[in-house]
C-alpha cells in the first residue's frame, strides 16, 4: 500500500479504516441520540447540551491554541500546530450539533417561559439579556466570529506552504492579538448561555474562566492524543520528545490553572455563604451527587496531576496517551456535572448520555481524515519549522 | 612571582553562539572530561542533554519542603482554630478546612522555593564558603556580557594542559587560558562569618536604613493625600485655640436635651420604674418581629435563644439567668424594661444600642417566649 507524501516528504492521509470507522462510530451516535430525543427528548436535549459544549472546547479551544502559539512567538508547536487547526475546523459544525437543542429550549431552559418570567422579579430584570431572540443572536454572531478567526488562520498558514512568505506569519500574528480579546468574550458568554443559565437565577462571575480552563484541556488532550497517535504510526517521525515534554507540561499546567479555578469558585461562594450562591452548589451535594462532585475532583485533578507530576511521565508516551484520553472523560464528566444536577435533582445515569461522545468521537475522525487529505500535515512553509523541530529543553 | 604560589584551577575557552557551546559540550563529554563545566549568560536549551547530565536531584528536596510546608501550615491552623482559640467565623465550623487551603498552598510554595535556594547555596555552593576561584576573572567577565564558555578543570583525572588546549581549539574555542587560584584564600580567606564581612554587612545595613528613613521620612517627606487628613475643623478630643479655656468639645448648656429623646426619669429607681411605666408598644405581629430581632441580637447571647439561660457563656462566665423564673414573670413590663436600659450585675445598660421603642418591643417579646414556656391549658386548644 503506497501512502501519499507531501512535496517535503511529510506522509499525508489517514487510512482508510479510521474514516470507515469514523463514519461508523458517527452514524451509531447519531443513531443513539436520535433514539434518545424519540424516547426521552427532554432528558436528550441536555445530553445535547454536554454534548454541544464538549465540541465547542474541543473545536474553539483548539483556534485558542493555535492563536496563542502565534501570539506567544512558540517554536516547539509549530511541527504539530496542523493538529489544532484541523480540530479547530470543529467549529463549523457547531450549528450541526447545537440545532436540536433550540427546538427544545422549553424543556432545558426555565427562562425560555414567558409566563414564568413575568412572574418573577428576577428573571424579569436579567430578560434584556436571557431571551430568547437574543440567544439565538449571540451563537449565531459567536459561531461567526469563530469560523471566521478560524478560516483566516488556516489561510494564511496554508498559504505559507506553497508561498513560504514569511509576513503570513506577521498577519497571523497580528490577527491572534485581534482574536484574544474576542475569544475570551465570545467563550465566556458560550459558558453563560449554555451552562450557566440552566440555572437563571444564580450567577458566578468566575464562572465564564470555569469553563475557558476545561476548554483549553480539552483542545489539548485531544491535539495531543491525535499527535502521538500520528507519531506512533510514523506520520510525523521528527518530533523529539522535548516537544512532548512542552504537551506534557501545558497539560499539567492546565490541570492545575482548573483545579485553582474550580477550587476559587467554590471557595468565594463557601466563604460568603449566600443562599443564592450556595444553592447551586447544594444541589450538587446531595441525593447523590456529592459523590460526583468528589469524583470530579479525583478524575480530574488528583489522578491526572500526581500522574503527570514527574518530568519522566511528561515524555513517557504511553501515560501521556493515555492521560490525554483521561481529560477528555474528565472534561464529559465536569460538563456533566455542570448540566445534569438540573435535569434531575437526584443523580441518574441513562444510556442516552453515550450518543454524543460516539457522535463526537466519529465526527472528530472523519473530520480529521477529511482535512489531512487536502493539508500537508506539517506547516512546511512556516519560518519557525525547523527551530520546532530541532527544539530542546 | 605570585604564579607560583598557586595553582591552577582549569583552562578555559569562549565561545560566540548558543550553538557553539552546545557542539562544545557535546564534544567535551564525549572526549571523556567529568570535571568540567559550561557558563552562558542565560538558559540555553538542551545543554543538559549536550553535557550528559543526569537529571537534578533538587527536585526531591522540592517535593519534601513543599509537603513540610503543606503539612505544617494545616497543622498550625488547626491547633489556632481547634486548641489555642477557637472563635466562631461567620457561623461556620471551628476546622473550616477549605479556608486553609490558600495559606497552605502559599506556605507550600514559599517553603519549597526559599529552602530550595537555601540547600542550594550549601550543598553546591558550600556556604559559607562564598568564593569560587572563577570569580574575578576575565573569563567569567565575558561571560556575563555576551560570551559563552567551557571551564575543564585541573583535578579531571584527564587532565593534561597541552592536550587540553589543543583540544579546545579544536572544538573552537578562542581566547583560551589558564585559571589560577589561591588556596589560602579559597579555604580561609573569604568565609561569610569573618569579622571584618560581618562588621561591613552590619555597619552597611544600620547607614543604609538610616539613611533611607532620614531621607524618605524626614529630609524629603512629602505628604500624600494632605487635603483629607489636614483640615480646618474641629476635631474630637483635640484642643481649640478659639475658645478661651483651650476645650475643643464644648459640653451642652446645663440642662440641655436632645430632640426626640427624654431623660429616662428613673435613674436607679427599680421598683419606680416597674409601677409607674407603661409599654406603649401593642403586641402587634410588627412590634413581635421587631422585639425577636432585637433579642436574638442583643439578648439571647447571654440569656439563650429561648430566654433559659443556657447560651454558650454558660460555664464559661457568671451563669446568665434564665428568664422564665417567677420573678421575672411576675415583674411589670417597666421593671424589665429598666433592667434593659440600666443593666444590672454585670449585665451592662443596652439603652444606647436598643431604642426606647425596641426596648419596649423587645419586652413584649420576651413576654411571647415567656408564655410558651408556661402555656396555660387553654392555650393548647
Amino acid at each position: 500500500m503506497s501512502i501519499p507524501v507531501s512535496a517535503e516528504g511529510w506522509r499525508k492521509e489517514l487510512p482508510a479504516s479510521v474514516t470507515r470507522l469514523g463514519w461508523i462510530l458517527l452514524i451509531a451516535g447519531v443513531a443513539i441520540a436520535a433514539l434518545g430525543y424519540i424516547v426521552d427528548a427532554r432528558r436528550m436535549a441536555f445530553d445535547n447540551i454536554i454534548g454541544y459544549l464538549f465540541l465547542a472546547s474541543v473545536a474553539a479551544g483548539s483556534v485558542f491554541l493555535v492563536a496563542l502559539e502565534y501570539i506567544g512567538g512558540a517554536v516547539w508547536s509549530v511541527p504539530t500546530r496542523r493538529v489544532n487547526e484541523f480540530l479547530g475546523a470543529l467549529v463549523l459544525l457547531l450549528p450541526l450539533i447545537a440545532l436540536p437543542i433550540f427546538f427544545h429550549l422549553h424543556d432545558v431552559y426555565h427562562w425560555t417561559h414567558e409566563e414564568v418570567v413575568s412572574a418573577d422579579k428576577l428573571l424579569a430584570g436579567k430578560s434584556p439579556y436571557l431571551n430568547v431572540n437574543f440567544f439565538v443572536l449571540r451563537f449565531v454572531v459567536i459561531f461567526a466570529v469563530w469560523s471566521l478567526f478560524h478560516f483566516l488562520f488556516t489561510r494564511n498558514s496554508t498559504k505559507q506552504d506553497t508561498t513560504k512568505d514569511q509576513k503570513l506569519t506577521t498577519i497571523n500574528i497580528r490577527l491572534a492579538a485581534v482574536f484574544m480579546p474576542v475569544f475570551a468574550i465570545s467563550l465566556t458568554l458560550t459558558a453563560v448561555d449554555w451552562a450557566m443559565s440552566l440555572e437563571p437565577h444564580w450567577s458566578s462571575t468566575i464562572f465564564g474562566v470555569y469553563y475557558f480552563s476545561g476548554t483549553v484541556l480539552a483542545a489539548l488532550s485531544a491535539a495531543t492524543y491525535i499527535i502521538i497517535k500520528l507519531h506512533e504510526y510514523g506520520y510525523l517521525p521528527k518530533l523529539q520528545r522535548d516537544s512532548f515534554y512542552s504537551l506534557g507540561a501545558l497539560m499539567f499546567a492546565f490541570i492545575n490553572f482548573w483545579a485553582y479555578i474550580a477550587f476559587s469558585q467554590f471557595l468565594l461562594i463557601w466563604y460568603a455563604d449566600l443562599p443564592e450562591e450556595t444553592v447551586w452548589f447544594m444541589s450538587r451535594w446531595r441525593n447523590g451527587w456529592e459523590y460526583v462532585s468528589i469524583l470530579l475532583i479525583v478524575v480530574h485533578f488528583a489522578i491526572p496531576y500526581f500522574a503527570l507530576l514527574t518530568q519522566d511521565s511528561k515524555m513517557d508516551l504511553k501515560r501521556l496517551k493515555l492521560m490525554a484520553i483521561w481529560i477528555l472523560f474528565a472534561h464529559l464528566l465536569d460538563l456533566y456535572w455542570l448540566v445534569m444536577p438540573t435535569y434531575s435533582e437526584s443523580v441518574s445515569f441513562s444510556w442516552t448520555e453515550f450518543g454524543f461522545p460516539i457522535l463526537l468521537v466519529g465526527l472528530v475522525m472523519v473530520v480529521l481524515s477529511f482535512k489531512m487529505k487536502r493539508n500537508n500535515l506539517v506547516p512546511v512553509g512556516d519560518p519557525k519549522l525547523a527551530r520546532g523541530l530541532s527544539f530542546r529543553l | 612571582m605570585p604564579m607560583n604560589e598557586k595553582q591552577q584551577f582549569s583552562l578555559t575557552a569562549l565561545f560566540d553562539t548558543p550553538d557553539e557551546i552546545i557542539h562544545a559540550a557535546h564534544e567535551t563529554s564525549s572526549a571523556g572530561y567529568t570535571r568540567y563545566d559550561v557558563h552562558t549568560p542565560y538558559p540555553v536549551h538542551g545543554m543538559d542533554k549536550a553535557m550528559g547530565l543526569r537529571q537534578s536531584r533538587l527536585g526531591i528536596f522540592v517535593l519534601v519542603f513543599g509537603l513540610l510546608g503543606a503539612v505544617s501550615s494545616v497543622l498550625f491552623m488547626s491547633w489556632v482554630t481547634l486548641v489555642d482559640y477557637p472563635l466562631v467565623i461567620g457561623g461556620k465550623p471551628f476546622w473550616s478546612w477549605p479556608a486553609f487551603v490558600p495559606v497552605a498552598f502559599e506556605i507550600t510554595v514559599l517553603l519549597a522555593a526559599v529552602l530550595l535556594v537555601v540547600t542550594m547555596i550549601v550543598l553546591y555552593f558550600k556556604f559559607p564558603n562564598i568564593s569560587h576561584p572563577l570569580h574575578d576573572t576575565p573569563y567569567m567577565k565575558r561571560i556575563s556580557s555576551d560570551k559563552f564558555g567551557i571551564s575543564i578543570q585541573a583535578d579531571d583525572p584527564k587532565f593534561n594542559e597541552r592536550e587540553v588546549r589543543a583540544f579546545l581549539k579544536k572544538i573552537g574555542g578562542k581566547e583560551i587560558g589558564p585559571v589560577y587560584f589561591d588556596l589560602e584564600d579559597l579555604d580561609h580567606g573569604q568565609t561569610m562569618f569573618d569579622p571584618k564581612f560581618l562588621g561591613v554587612l552590619a555597619l552597611t545595613a544600620i547607614l543604609v536604613a538610616g539613611a533611607t528613613y532620614s531621607v524618605f521620612n524626614q529630609i524629603l517627606f512629602l505628604e500624600p493625600f494632605s487635603w483629607m487628613s489636614t483640615q480646618a475643623k474641629q476635631k474630637a478630643q483635640r484642643p481649640s485655640e478659639l475658645f478661651k479655656d483651650g476645650i475643643g468639645m464644648r459640653p451642652p448648656v446645663e440642662g440641655t436635651v436632645a430632640r426626640g429623646f427624654l431623660p429616662y426619669p428613673f435613674k436607679g429607681k427599680p421598683d419606680e420604674a416597674g409601677k409607674n411605666l407603661v409599654n406603649p408598644l401593642f403586641a402587634t405581629k410588627e412590634v413581635i418581629e421587631r422585639g425577636k430581632a432585637r433579642y436574638l441580637t442583643y439578648c439571647s447571647p447571654c440569656h439563650g435563644n429561648f430566654a433559659r439561660g443556657d447560651s454558650r457563656l454558660r460555664g464559661q462566665f457568671p451563669n446568665p439567668p434564665t428568664l422564665h423564673s417567677d420573678k421575672v414573670r411576675n415583674w411589670p413590663d417597666g421593671s424589665i424594661y429598666h433592667v434593659i436600659t440600666e443593666g444590672q450585675n454585670v449585665m451592662p445598660s443596652y439603652a444606647s444600642q436598643i431604642s426606647r421603642d425596641d426596648r419596649w418591643a423587645t419586652v413584649l417579646y420576651l413576654r411571647v417566649l415567656q408564655r410558651a414556656h408556661n402555656a396555660k391549658e387553654s392555650d393548647l386548644k
